[in-house]
Parts: structure tokens; C-alpha cells; sequence
């Protein structure tokens, strides 16, 4: 019997939230394929708590991959780690969370044991005529979405998009097997070194976690209105986004963009402010509940998506938008 | 000795083309050119460009080019040797045309191969098309290099390369002896603008171009490797509400009372 193998990514001996959205895919997978589920998790300590959690999550089976160069954090070793678990468990499919790392591990696991591989995956599920797996993905920047279907080699290797799938309600009651796996790697696995990082600790609420976002696009103009939706932030307890106009600009930091190529973000509400809605940009508010747009061209591609819109100039807009928030929230 | 740095392009659809000229021919499962929209070199491509520019700018380099694909607008291509490349390297053959991420690796790495000595490879983080970021990541494993992507600013020491690699957060310190692959991200900087003289030097050069059997290229690797089953536009079942009021102003008010209204303020 083959298995779904989801790759688990642990930090400070604690499983990754993507862990739990991947256990949700492979799960709703296997309903199709009657196959088990298993991770597997390159380990840097904290193995028990980690394997309990996973099999709560929805695990059959947690495979701990055990190797001195897993102490450090270092993705050569983990990508090492995870091809030599293929290898041994022969899984029919792999699923990777598009995580920082996940995002190379997923390619470079691909290239190494040779077959093929779906990036930034929104839905997978068994297609009835050929019995693999068929995923879907938005390309040309959302503008359209493929649906790919894997040939005959396995596993097949899905990289999934974060915060698509839900956890599935955590059961501690669930049962699990635990198994240790000896790598056995060799040092020159590693090929590169990581130095130091450096954290940019951002003011008040971190987008990624903010219920309210404010966005601020190209038709703002500079970067003097971005203390406008600062104020705004506050009044909401929200934080401040940008397109990635505005960051290549340099009006902001590129820790403010949001898209594709930046953050991806899933506040409650999520009100932008001229931003025209490029596809690159709305990939990474797809998961917003309610979009409002403030915008002057009235066909610009934001009001697709957005629930509530109003065609105008922000500069009029905008301050009586404010002046209300403050009225309404102090009442 | 200079240093020998490579940088792969692609030639993708402009991703400013607008949404109402994005066209889908759902029976080829292609997307149809917008008409009178020409083509650029992928955005992040630009960016490695202008990363080797940078390292050339500093110390004695010297930089190839190169690409794979069939139908390429040259005015387009050559882009890069008008911000001051020294050399481009086409392989241009009906065989390495609209590739899967695996094939385009293989091409590319066998175009590199055939280079010959090299001591920098710089990708762009990913394509705008299908934003993949799978292609760097091959030729890496299949050249059997050090990879380290996303860099935002890239040095190259005695033998080494020190990246520092743009997280969502901040970033990271990454070194790796030469020769390696990185891939380059927009936090880089913008790309530079060519010169007229960059143009003037530009016109003048020839790509080489190189063929799959030039190559030796095994035709069986240039299939893609997962079927594509369908390629639509989305529909989008949303209606947007407008909010309208006496003035602008106005409108804003009434902006503000109706998200209150919907208790989402």
C-alpha cells in the first residue's frame, strides 16, 4: 500500500501551521485513494510533541528523519533528508507547503528523484479517468487557472499554497505510528551557509495576522498618503500593505508588499486605496473576506473582486472615509 | 581573470497586458498574444541582469546571456546586452519552445555545460507566467551547484559568494563557495535603463544561436512532465456594491456608514 507523504516543517521543536493545512489535503486525498497518510519531519529535537500534534492533526504515521547535520538549520540537509525518505518509503504523492523553504525544497526534491512536480497548488483531488492526481493552480499571476494531471511517475510531488486548505480540528485521541529513519548523510550535502538573519521588527499588528488591512497602491501617488492609512490602521487595529509598485518605487519597504511576490494576506476586511488590482496583487488577498476598493478609473480590475467600491479620487475619499471611521468607532 | 558570470532570461507575455486583453484559446490550452502588445524579458530576469551589472561595475566580469525558445521578438531578447551584457546565447529551435520548467532546466544546463567555465549562474526568482521558480532550482541540481535564491544583494568574495536573501521579514546571510547559482529578487533594485551607447553596442552584437542538436539534447526529456488538462479564465461571481453619495465626500461617509451597517468596521 502506498501513502500520501506530507513533508513536515518544524521550528523551535514546534510543527509549522502549514503542517496542519497539508494534513487537511492529504487527508481529503486519501478519502479518494484509500491510501494512508504520513509525514515526514527532518528532525532538530522536540520529537514528541511534534508527532503527537501531526498525528492530531490527521497522521496515520510521523516519520522522524534523524541526522546530526539536522541540528543546524540548513535546507541542503533538510532537502537531503527528505529525498532519502522517499526513497525508503516510496510514497505515491508528496505534498510541500509553500513555505520559504518549501518553495526550493519542493523543485529541488523534484530534480532529484526525478518526476514531476505542481507549484502553488490552491486544490488537489484523484481524477477519475487516469487515477492521479490532478492539480490547480492560478498562472499568469491569477489572470488564469490550469488544472495539471500527473503521469505515471511517483511520487507525485505538489507544492500547496499556504492558508487555502483548513486544519482539520486538532483530535488527540486520533492514533499513530511514530518511526525513526536513520539518514546517514553525508556532510557534503551542504553546500551553503547561512550567517545570520536579520529581523526587521515591524511597528503594531503584522499583516499577515491583522483582521483589518489598509492597502495603498501607485495611485496614491508618493509615499507622504501612506500616514493617512497609517491613521486608518490604527483607528481599525489593522495594518498598513502596499502593492509592489509602491514598494519598487521605494515609497515603502518591500516588507509592506503584498502579491505574489509578497505577502499573502487573509484579514476579515481588506480596503484598498489605489490600487487598480493587478493580478500579482490580488494573488495575495485572494483570501480576504470582504475587499473594498477606493479607486478613480471605475473599470479598474480591483472592482472585479470587490464587494463594496467607490469611483473617486482619494483625495476627497479618503478623509471623510476616516473622519467617519473615527466618528462610528469612538460611538 | 574575469569573472565569468551567466544569467538566464525568459521571454514572457508583458505582465501589465491588460485583463481585457488576456485571451485564452482553451482548446490549445495557450494563451493568446494580446495583439499589439510585444513581449518583455521576465521582470526578475532584468534584475539578475542588472545583479551582474553590479558585480561587472565593481571588478573585472564578463557576462553571457542566455535563453531558450523559439519565437523570439530579437528587439526584445537583446535587452540585456543593451544594458551592457557582453554576450547572448539563443537556443533556438522549434524543439525547446514553450517548455516545462524539468525541459527548460535541462536546455539551459546543457547550454551552460557547453559554455564551458563559468563561476556565477544568476536566475530570476521566477517567470511571470506561471511563476514556477522551478527552472534556477534544476539547472542548480543538475550542475550539482550550491543554490541560494531570492537574493537581494549579492558579493562576491576570494572564491565565494555572500547573498543576502529577501524574507518576508527581513533577511538572511548566505554564503557558498563559486562556482554557484542564485537567484535574484526585485528588492535588488530596478533594473538600468540602456544607455544609448548600451543600444549603439547592442545592435552591433549577433546572438549566437544554438540548436537542440547543437546541443545533443535527448528529446525524450523535452516532454513535459505532467499533463496540462485544461488552462481557463477564471470567473469572478462577485458584485461590487458601489457607494455613492452627493460628492466624493459624500461618497466616503457614506462609505464608512455602510461597512458599519455590514459590522465589518
Amino acid at each position: 500500500m502506498t501513502e500520501i507523504l506530507v513533508v513536515g516543517e518544524a521550528a523551535n521543536e514546534k510543527l509549522q501551521p502549514v503542517v496542519g493545512e497539508l494534513l487537511a489535503a492529504a487527508r481529503s486525498l486519501s478519502a479518494s485513494t484509500g491510501e494512508e497518510v504520513s509525514v515526514a519531519i527532518p528532525s532538530a529535537g522536540g520529537d514528541e510533541e511534534i508527532s503527537s500534534e501531526a498525528i492530531a492533526l490527521g497522521a496515520d504515521r510521523v516519520y522522524m528523519i534523524r541526522d546530526p547535520l539536522l541540528a543546524e538549520p540548513s535546507l541542503d540537509a533538510q532537502v537531503a533528508a527528505i529525498e532519502t525518505a522517499c526513497r525508503q518509503i516510496e510514497p505515491s504523492t508528496v505534498l510541500v507547503g509553500r513555505t520559504p523553504a518549501g518553495r526550493d525544497l519542493g523543485p529541488r526534491l523534484a530534480f532529484r528523484l526525478g518526476v514531476g512536480m505542481a507549484q502553488d497548488c490552491v486544490q488537489i483531488e484523484l481524477d477519475d479517468a487516469t487515477q492521479r492526481v490532478a492539480a490547480t493552480r492560478p498562472v499568469y499571476g491569477g489572470n488564469a487557472v490550469a488544472r495539471m494531471i500527473f503521469k505515471d511517475a511517483n511520487p507525485q510531488i505538489v507544492v500547496l499554497r499556504a492558508k487555502v486548505y483548513e486544519p482539520l480540528e486538532p483530535d488527540s485521541s486520533r492514533k499513530g505510528d511514530v518511526v525513526a529513519i536513520q539518514a546517514n548523510l553525508d556532510a557534503s550535502v551542504i553546500q551553503t551557509r547561512l550567517v545570520e538573519t536579520v529581523n526587521r521588527e515591524a511597528e503594531g499588528v503584522r499583516m499577515e495576522d491583522a483582521p483589518i488591512v489598509i492597502g495603498g497602491g501607485r495611485g496614491l501617488g508618493g509615499p507622504e498618503p501612506f500616514e493617512m492609512l497609517e491613521d486608518l490602521a490604527k483607528l481599525l487595529g489593522g495594518a498598513v500593505g502596499a502593492s509592489r509598485a509602491v514598494c519598487d518605487a521605494g515609497w515603502l519597504d518591500h516588507s509592506y508588499q503584498i502579491g505574489l511576490t509578497g505577502k499573502t494576506i487573509t484579514p476579515g476586511l481588506y480596503i484598498t486605496v489605489g490600487i487598480s488590482g493587478a493580478s500579482q496583487h490580488m494573488a495575495g488577498c485572494s483570501g480576504a473576506k470582504s475587499l473594498v476598493a477606493i479607486n478613480r478609473d471605475s473599470d479598474a480590475n480591483i472592482f472585479k473582486e470587490a464587494a463594496f467600491g467607490v469611483v473617486g479620487d482619494w483625495k476627497n475619499v479618503l478623509p471623510s472615509f476616516i473622519e467617519t471611521v473615527r466618528e462610528l468607532v469612538k460611538s | 581573470m574575469p569573472l565569468k558570470i551567466v544569467v538566464c532570461v525568459k521571454q514572457v507575455m508583458d505582465p501589465e497586458t491588460p485583463v481585457s486583453a488576456f485571451k485564452i484559446d482553451r482548446d490549445a490550452k495557450r494563451v493568446i498574444p494580446a495583439p499589439g502588445i510585444p513581449p518583455v524579458v521576465n521582470g526578475f530576469d532584468e534584475n539578475a541582469v542588472e545583479a551582474a551589472l553590479r558585480l561587472k561595475d565593481g571588478g573585472d566580469a564578463e557576462i553571457t546571456v542566455v535563453s531558450a525558445g523559439d519565437n523570439f521578438v530579437m528587439d526584445v531578447m537583446k535587452k540585456p546586452l543593451s544594458m551592457g551584457a557582453d554576450r547572448m546565447v539563443l537556443v533556438q529551435d522549434e524543439a525547446v519552445e514553450d517548455l516545462d520548467g524539468f525541459a527548460t532546466a535541462y536546455t539551459l544546463a546543457e547550454a551552460i555545460k557547453k559554455l564551458g567555465e563559468y563561476d556565477l549562474i544568476l536566475c530570476g526568482r521566477q517567470a511571470s507566467d506561471w511563476d514556477n521558480a522551478l527552472v534556477p532550482l534544476g539547472i542548480a541540481e543538475m550542475l550539482g551547484l550550491p543554490c541560494i535564491t531570492m537574493a537581494q544583494k549579492i558579493e562576491v568574495t576570494d572564491g565565494g559568494v555572500i547573498v543576502e536573501r529577501a524574507m518576508s521579514d527581513g533577511y538572511e546571510v548566505v554564503e557558498a563557495s563559486l562556482p554557484a547559482l542564485v537567484t535574484v529578487s526585485n528588492e535588488l533594485g530596478e533594473p538600468r535603463y540602456p544607455t544609448l551607447r548600451g543600444i549603439m553596442t547592442a545592435s552591433r552584437k549577433t546572438p549566437d544561436i544554438w540548436s537542440a542538436s547543437d546541443l545533443g539534447l535527448d528529446r525524450a526529456r523535452l516532454a513535459p512532465s505532467l499533463e496540462l488538462a485544461d488552462l481557463f479564465v477564471p470567473v469572478s461571481d462577485r458584485q461590487c456594491e458601489f457607494i455613492e453619495g452627493e460628492d466624493e465626500a459624500d461618497a466616503g461617509r457614506q462609505l464608512a456608514l455602510r461597512l458599519r451597517e455590514e459590522k465589518l468596521i
